[in-house]
């Protein structure tokens, strides 16, 4: 029997059965909507995560003051890092752009009628640039303006947002802490993380948040820009045996501050979201399984029913591999149709999630492939068994059968 | 028993079976449902074969359409050694060289009258098995009821369709299985009238019947008897 008549007839016996056509392809549908959709949330966490993350840059070694200890007597952890080992780091180590050094601690602004509470982060002229920061107007505080300590702010747009709803901010003067600091520029929204708001901070010249604002000696971070980031390695190398000699730490002994590097972290955060992806991913999956399941049952239902059909098929020349074709393409193509209405209801699903949820969802043609894939094999797999049973009726029997 | 091909003393034998046995096995005991059963059927006989429920006639049928194997003995239809064949071969000879009428028609319910008599022919790859189908229903006379679905025709159309169906591959034999088993006599008596006209026109038929009436229609008689053959004459009646 060719396979066209195969197919013809494996359509026709589903027709007979609509309503149980349909709830056991909706098994499927379910199975492979459920698949799509959950990786398609999966997904866009993922990417926007990530992009979200690369705006931070990737090619960024951050060094951060550590415990220094002597003689088992702990000194203050955060103190070990000043604003010269930062233009040190500039000036001596190779294969960067820059290097800025940062301070940071929450602050209360006020403008006119309006306050609110912000991280104010003192740097140094590089670190825009290195942290990805472009502004949307104004400028960024120049070299003098650091040198002599100015109150001069770049603001975020979180910042902008919250205390200048009706006004150009640049030229105005807010007060952080109780002290009037002018606005010169204002930098281009990132949009937030979910634990984070990159936009809600302002930035002032790390000197003036030193002497006049946090009254401090020691800097928070030290962030250096990699020109290229095969060199991430190499850098964070000698910018370790750099400072260790800075620093004065002898062999053996542990270092006072720690280099890391952006990209390590990046990666983590990408490979949790994916182990979120896949979670995701394989509880759907379990439902496909189900589905599956729900086929077998109804195809053995269908194989008992219609023992008689299969005793007439093999008195009058059906080979047993024929007998079997044909059950196997029947369930094949409920998971077939169940797979194809499950796509777009999986589609349906992950732009609803979208619009409604403001998540961002990613269909992959992967991910379309993979469920559709797996729901045709979950037909073949739950399949063989019945038409098997069916192929091997004794037709003498299945003859005689009411 | 290992050559393939008898040698035949006429070319017009059609079957020939030698000590046919069919021993069931149920739980330990031993049913012996045909023992020893030898004949020969030549091209174009009309035969009948007879006997009270449990003398083994279903058996025989079964034997002779292939639908089993025998538990000793030989069976040859046209040269060959069925016994020698395997499952697919098997499957080819009921498609190709058997065809089967059952008591019940054993139609399927879902499909037409015309895709019911096509069926073999799908099975068997033939070419334009439209045509062909067609052709047998109208051979049947049933021409104008070929879009019908079986419950949509009489009981006498059911198994004409059953009858077009059986002779769509022109078998070497047809196996009927008490064809009017289901039908009233007038009924029964048409479906005779058809095998009778398919066996004026060359067809090798054999009938299995307890009704005295349907055996007298054609022309040889074996009887059976506790699993063996009891019996096996003309029918005089029509011959003289």
């Amino acid at each position: 029997m060719l396979i066209y008549d195969l197919f013809k007839m494996a359509l026709r016996s589903l027709i007979a059965n609509t309503m149980r056509t349909f709830l056991t392809a909706l098994g499927m549908i379910i199975g492979v909507a459920s698949v799509i959709s959950m990786i398609s949330i999966g997904e866009g966490a993922r990417q926007q995560t990530l992009s979200t993350i690369s705006k931070f840059g990737t090619n960024i070694i951050t060094v951060k003051p550590g415990r220094k200890k002597t003689r088992h007597v702990s000194s203050d952890s955060v103190q070990t890092l000043l604003l010269s080992d930062a233009d040190a780091i500039e000036e001596h180590v190779s294969l960067i752009i820059g290097a800025a050094a940062q301070v940071y601690r929450p602050a209360q602004l006020k403008f006119g009628n309006k306050n609110t509470n912000t991280t104010v982060r003192g740097t140094g002229r590089k670190y825009a640039k290195l942290a990805n920061f472009t502004l949307d107007s104004g400028r960024y505080f120049t070299k003098e303006e650091i040198i002599s300590a100015r109150r001069v702010a770049v603001i975020g747009a979180t910042v902008v947002k919250n205390l200048f709803p009706d006004i150009n901010p640049i030229g105005q003067e807010l007060k952080v802490d109780g002290n009037n600091y002018l606005v010169i520029g204002i930098t281009e929204a990132k949009g937030a993380l979910s634990w984070y708001d990159p936009d809600d901070q302002i930035f002032i010249p790390v000197t003036t948040a030193q002497k006049r604002l946090f009254g401090m000696s020691y800097v928070q971070s030290i962030d250096i820009q990699a020109d290229k980031i095969e060199d991430l390695e190499q850098i964070k190398k000698e910018i370790d045996t750099f400072l260790r000699i800075r620093h004065g730490i002898r062999e053996g002994e542990e270092s006072d501050f720690h280099v890391q590097n952006s990209s390590q972290w990046l990666n983590s955060w990408g490979d949790a979201a994916k182990t979120f992806t896949y979670l995701l991913g394989g509880i759907a999956g379990i439902s496909l399984l189900v589905g599956g399941i729900g086929i077998m049952n109804i195809m053995l239902v269908s194989i008992t029913e219609r023992t008689r059909e299969i005793g007439i098929r093999i008195a009058i020349g059906a080979k047993k591999s024929e007998i079997m074709e044909q059950f196997l393409i029947e369930s094949v193509l409920i998971s077939f149709i169940g797979g194809g209405i499950g796509i777009m209801l999986g589609i349906l699903i992950s732009r609803t999630v979208s619009e409604i949820g403001g998540w961002e969802t990613i269909v992959s043609t992967q991910s379309i492939l993979l469920a559709f894939g797996f729901s045709v094999a979950v037909g073949i797999f739950f399949g063989f068994y019945p038409a098997r049973k069916a192929a091997n009726l004794n037709p003498i029997d299945a003859l005689r059968y009411e | 028993m290992g050559q393939l091909y008898l040698n035949l003393s006429s070319e017009s034998v059609m079957i020939e079976v030698k000590e046919l046995s069919k021993t069931y096995q149920l739980g330990k005991v031993d049913v012996h449902a045909m023992v020893d059963v030898t004949f020969r059927i030549d091209a174009g006989e009309f035969v009948a074969v007879m006997g009270p429920s449990g003398s083994g006639k279903s058996t025989l049928m079964n034997l002779l359409g292939c639908l089993d194997l025998p538990s000793s003995g030989s069976y040859f239809l046209e040269k060959f050694d069925i016994r020698s064949l395997s499952p697919n071969q098997l499957a080819e000879v009921r498609n190709k060289r058997i065809g089967f009428v059952f008591q019940n028609f054993n139609l399927l319910p879902r499909a037409s009258a015309l895709e019911n008599v096509e069926l073999p022919l799908l099975y068997g790859r033939i070419q334009n098995s439209h045509q062909i189908a067609r052709d047998s229903l109208e051979r049947v006379g049933l021409a104008d009821r070929a879009m019908h679905r079986p419950n949509e025709l009489s009981g006498g159309e059911r198994q004409r369709v059953a009858i077009a169906r059986a002779i769509v591959n022109n078998p070497a034999i047809v196996l009927a299985d008490e064809p009017t088993g289901n039908l009233d006599t007038r009924t029964g008596d048409e479906i005779m009238n058809v095998f009778s006209s398919l066996n004026d026109e060359g067809a090798t038929i054999i009938l299995v019947t307890h009704e005295r009436d349907v055996a007298s229609r054609a022309r040889r008689i074996i009887q059976m008897k506790d699993g063996r053959m009891h019996q096996d004459i003309l029918n005089e009646g029509l011959i003289a």
